[in-house]
């Protein structure tokens, strides 16, 4: 098929950035959007100009390295689906495809369509973990969790931090990314001990990263390729005004 | 090379105890003064961080990703294996070890995958403390399957992204040590060198790192007590893999150029349930969990006619009556049926598509079918065991495995050899660890499913805390720190960095490092992949050779050194591939036997075999040859286009009786 490429071009942080339009003559529909940008970058070397610049690894969907704005959505059309695991079947010929990088305060353009999630990992540096120090375990069946419980968990466990979130909220909020971890540890009886703390500091660090507030448009949710849902954000903020007043009591005694 | 194994004495099963009781110890106080560096962020590297921060080292680790939980770990989907015997169903360490031997084709170092059984237990109780979640049953205790090679249910798994789970538990904990400042994390920076500097027991240690600041471009210095390498495998060499894009061997090839013995490079792992190749388009194959052959059934048709009309379209998959499909694999192997091991069945499914019965419209795909599984325990319970998979497989190819059997053929999937190592995990360059699949001990010729996840945590979390400070009680507390930056070698190692860049750089020929990558793929596919022989590989070795002159001269990489370049990442990393493709088809060569994931055409059981003959294994088995290669093969760096040496560890069954592998 043959396809005409809009892609947001930009040198570096600093240097302000651009849309510049591409001809793509021959693509096959079984390829991936991620080999599509591959041939179209060996076309550019071709004729010496300088390749998109874009970030991925995996390309199974799993590592959450990929992260592009495509037609206006974050990972693309199909839902659930990271844009490494969308096919070209999916886009006619003779289409038009723009493709942007992930907009919002918290993650700043590197180059092209690369942007730097390091905010992502300072949260989870906060409070995204169950202390266990290498060696101290009990035996792994000494707790029973119920499956209810533990399936719960892994639905929120199963954020692959790509950030899409992020870039689909109009506040450029990560109350769904910070949910999810939250949540999958809060729900756990190992991660109970530090449940409070946990999520205090987790917000708190999300707050200072630049991220947004949280106003319910629930865009994060519809392009999470995880499907994670908003309901882990509304345990996230249950679990902060628990936290909260056990907090303030325990000051005031 | 002086290769010492450095195995302890004393009776299998208390080699280990009896070791860590001997080992030298650093006393809390003191472990702050000792800087160790970490290069990778997968589960071996990971979780060696984290622990070794947590006992008090100054930790610096270093990714290539842009964090440090996307490391390729994360994409490993069915399980670990634990010798936990949950279900009662007659497993122990003694079997997981067994299993490991015989499953490595008698290739492994009995000693160290002894221990791998042994603290395997540890792994589970520690994930589960960090809040993984694993499956569970209804009651709330945790679940197993059965994978390859193995009678007994002892994979735990969280659906189908265990490898995820796991990643992101030692992940967090990584966060934790870093929050705390305890470790220094490096991302986008990759390592170009390994600095060794001379000791005053006469020998060179590993004491630093030269990296490349992704983003920046900038090269810097890093100094320390000890290197531990725990980079991943080579599978990219084939172009086509299910390995991430940016996996690499330059870590442990420049560790390799630096006097560290690589081992049984030829060992690699092709996985027999992949998505097949659809085109020369194609940027990486996609693994489907080896756990679907638990449900699942192998077939192909049972003639060259009916397959030909498959590949035509004029007749589907499920119009294909009972009795025309054959499922070889249950036909060959009965007592393991479709759960017999990876390299078995990926050897299977290429001779069924040798012999004209592939399907897919490049003949190179069979069946594998949940037709019967879904009609006796229904499509829910499918649906819940492997749902993300099937959903995966809609995803890439467009068809719905509920209704259609999938299609899968053989790929490159996981790298068994790696830099030798003994016991302790050091390679035989002083100070220099190295830590999951990048290193060569466990899992012999051929790994079995589920294994890899527990190398990586076994040798993070279980070994290397206590045999690294085992190497910096020896060297003493009065060497903790003293190497800086500044030291000459530094300087050496940074020049020759820049001076490989600025080459890349200046060649500006007419053909980018992808295509080159592609090509010298094609290369090791064809001569050197399912099945080699000597004609093959000989021409793969010269082709090689020729490949990596016209690359030296042909190579045109855009962009500048001072910027992100993602041309310039990839140009030195396919640089290293052209040249580690010829050691790895010269082991291949050299290997004059059929092993595990290594498969010498010459070396096949003929009808007149006595083996044959008795009905144990089928004509046409790997054939190994004990008497003449049962040991590691360690090639030692000699010059550039100068043949390697080839030095050797005897590896001795003291546990396991060396017998020809059998799944019948």
């Amino acid at each position: 098929m043959k396809l005409h490429l809009k892609i947001w071009r930009q040198k570096n942080g600093e240097e302000a950035g651009k849309f510049v339009s591409y001809e793509l003559p021959d693509v096959d529909e079984g390829s991936s959007f991620l080999e599509m940008l591959d041939i179209m970058n060996e076309q550019l070397v071709g004729k010496g100009e300088q390749p998109v610049a874009f970030d991925h690894d995996c390309r199974e969907g799993i590592c959450g390295m990929c992260s592009l704005v495509i037609n206006g959505e974050a990972h693309g059309p199909q839902r659930a689906t990271t844009a490494c695991q969308l096919h070209m079947r999916h886009f006619k010929d003779g289409d038009t495809i723009t493709i942007e990088p992930w907009r919002a305060k918290a993650f700043p353009v590197v180059k092209d369509l690369i942007v730097d999630r390091t905010a992502f990992d300072k949260v989870i540096q906060a409070g995204g973990f169950v202390t266990a120090r290498t060696g101290s375990a009990q035996d792994a069946n000494a707790t029973p969790i119920p499956k209810p419980i533990a399936d719960k968990a892994m639905d929120a466990a199963a954020c692959i931090g790509c950030g899409a979130c992020v870039a689909a909220c109009p506040n450029g909020s990560a109350m769904l990314f910070t949910s999810a971890k939250a949540g999958h540890l809060n729900l756990l009886p190992q991660g109970q001990a530090e449940k409070d703390q946990r999520v205090m500091k987790m917000v708190s660090a999300m707050d200072d990263a630049g991220f947004g507030n949280c106003t319910n448009y629930g865009e994060c949710q519809a392009v999470c390729p995880k499907e994670i849902t908003l309901d882990f954000i509304a345990k996230m903020n249950r679990d902060y005004a628990v936290a909260r007043v056990r907090n303030f009591f325990n000051h005031a005694c | 090379m002086e290769l010492n194994s450095n195995i302890p004495e004393g009776p299998m099963a208390q080699k280990w105890s009896s070791h860590k009781t001997k080992i030298k110890l650093v006393n809390p106080a003191n472990r702050r003064k000792y800087h160790v560096i970490i290069v990778g962020s997968g589960l071996a590297g990971a979780s060696a961080a984290a622990s070794l921060a947590e006992m008090g080292y100054q930790v610096s680790c270093f990714c290539y990703q842009d964090s440090p939980r996307r490391a390729h770990s994360i994409a490993a989907q069915g399980g670990i294996n634990a010798a936990k015997n949950y279900q009662n169903d007659g497993d122990s360490v003694y079997r997981l070890f067994y299993d490991t031997v015989k499953g490595g084709d008698f290739r492994a170092r009995e000693a160290n995958v002894h221990r791998l059984a042994e603290v395997s237990v540890n792994i589970i109780d520690q994930m589960v403390a960090q809040g993984v979640p694993f499956a569970r049953e209804y009651g709330g205790l945790l679940d197993n399957r059965s994978f390859g090679g193995a009678q007994v249910s002892r994979t735990f798994y969280a659906r189908g992204q265990t490898g995820q789970q796991l990643l992101l538990g030692a992940y967090q904990q990584l966060s934790k040590q870093i929050g705390l400042g305890a470790v220094k994390m490096y991302n986008r920076h990759e390592m170009l060198e390994l600095v060794l500097v001379d000791d005053d027991d006469g020998q060179k240690h590993a004491k630093g790192i030269i990296t490349r600041n992704l983003v920046t471009g900038k090269i810097e210095r890093w100094a320390a007590d000890t290197v531990v390498l725990a980079t991943g495998g080579y599978g990219n060499v084939f172009f086509l893999s299910t390995n991430a894009q940016g996996c690499n061997v330059t870590a442990a090839y420049r560790a390799y150029k630096k006097g560290a013995g690589f081992a049984n490079p030829c060992y690699t792992q092709i996985h027999p349930t992949c998505i097949p190749v659809h085109g020369e388009q194609q940027s990486k194959l996609t693994l489907m969990s080896e756990s679907l052959r638990n449900d699942g059934r192998i077939w192909a048709p049972k003639t060259k006619e009916l397959a030909q009309k498959v590949r035509k379209g004029e007749l589907k998959a499920n119009d294909i009556a009972e009795e025309d499909r054959d499922y070889y694999l249950e036909r060959k192997y009965p007592s393991f049926g479709n759960l017999a091991p990876r390299d078995i069945s990926s050897r299977a499914a290429k001779e069924a598509c040798d012999d004209g019965r592939g399907i897919a419209s490049t003949g190179l795909g069979v069946y594998l079918d949940f037709r019967d599984a879904i009609k006796r325990l229904g499509k829910d319970v499918i649906a819940q065991r492997y749902g993300n998979l099937f959903d995966m497989y809609e995803c890439i190819t467009g068809d719905n495995p509920y209704e259609v059997p999938m299609m899968i053929f053989p790929a490159v999937h996981y790298t068994m050899g790696g830099l030798w190592v003994d016991y302790n995990l050091e390679s035989n360059v002083p100070g220099l660890f190295v830590a999951g699949e990048a290193n060569f001990s466990d899992h012999g010729a051929n790994r079995l499913g589920a294994s890899a996840l527990m190398q990586g945590l076994a040798d993070g979390y279980f070994v290397l805390p206590y045999t690294l400070g085992n190497y910096l009680g020896k060297q003493g507390i009065a060497k903790a720190g003293k190497i800086s930056a500044d030291h000459p070698a530094f300087d050496e190692a940074e020049k020759s960095v820049r001076d490989r860049i600025d080459k890349l750089l200046s060649i500006q020929g007419d053909e980018s490092p992808r295509s080159f990558h592609q090509r010298l793929g094609k290369i090791m596919w064809d001569k050197c992949g399912m099945a080699r022989d000597k004609q093959g590989l000989t021409e793969a070795i010269q082709e090689i050779q020729a490949l990596r002159k016209e690359f030296w001269s042909r190579v045109k990489v855009l962009g500048e050194d001072g910027e992100l370049n993602q041309e310039l990442e990839r140009a030195g990393r396919v640089a290293d591939f052209l040249e580690f493709g010829e050691l790895l088809c010269r082991d291949a060569l050299m290997r004059e036997e059929s092993c595990g994931g290594h498969f010498r055409s010459e070396h096949q059981s003929m009808p007149e075999d006595p083996e044959v003959k008795a009905g144990l294994i089928s004509e046409g088995e790997a054939k190994r040859d004990d008497e003449n290669f049962a040991f590691a093969g360690v090639w030692e760096y000699m010059g550039d286009d100068v043949e390697p040496k080839l030095n050797k560890e005897n590896l001795v069954y003291e546990e396991v009786h060396m017998a020809t592998r059998s799944y019948k």
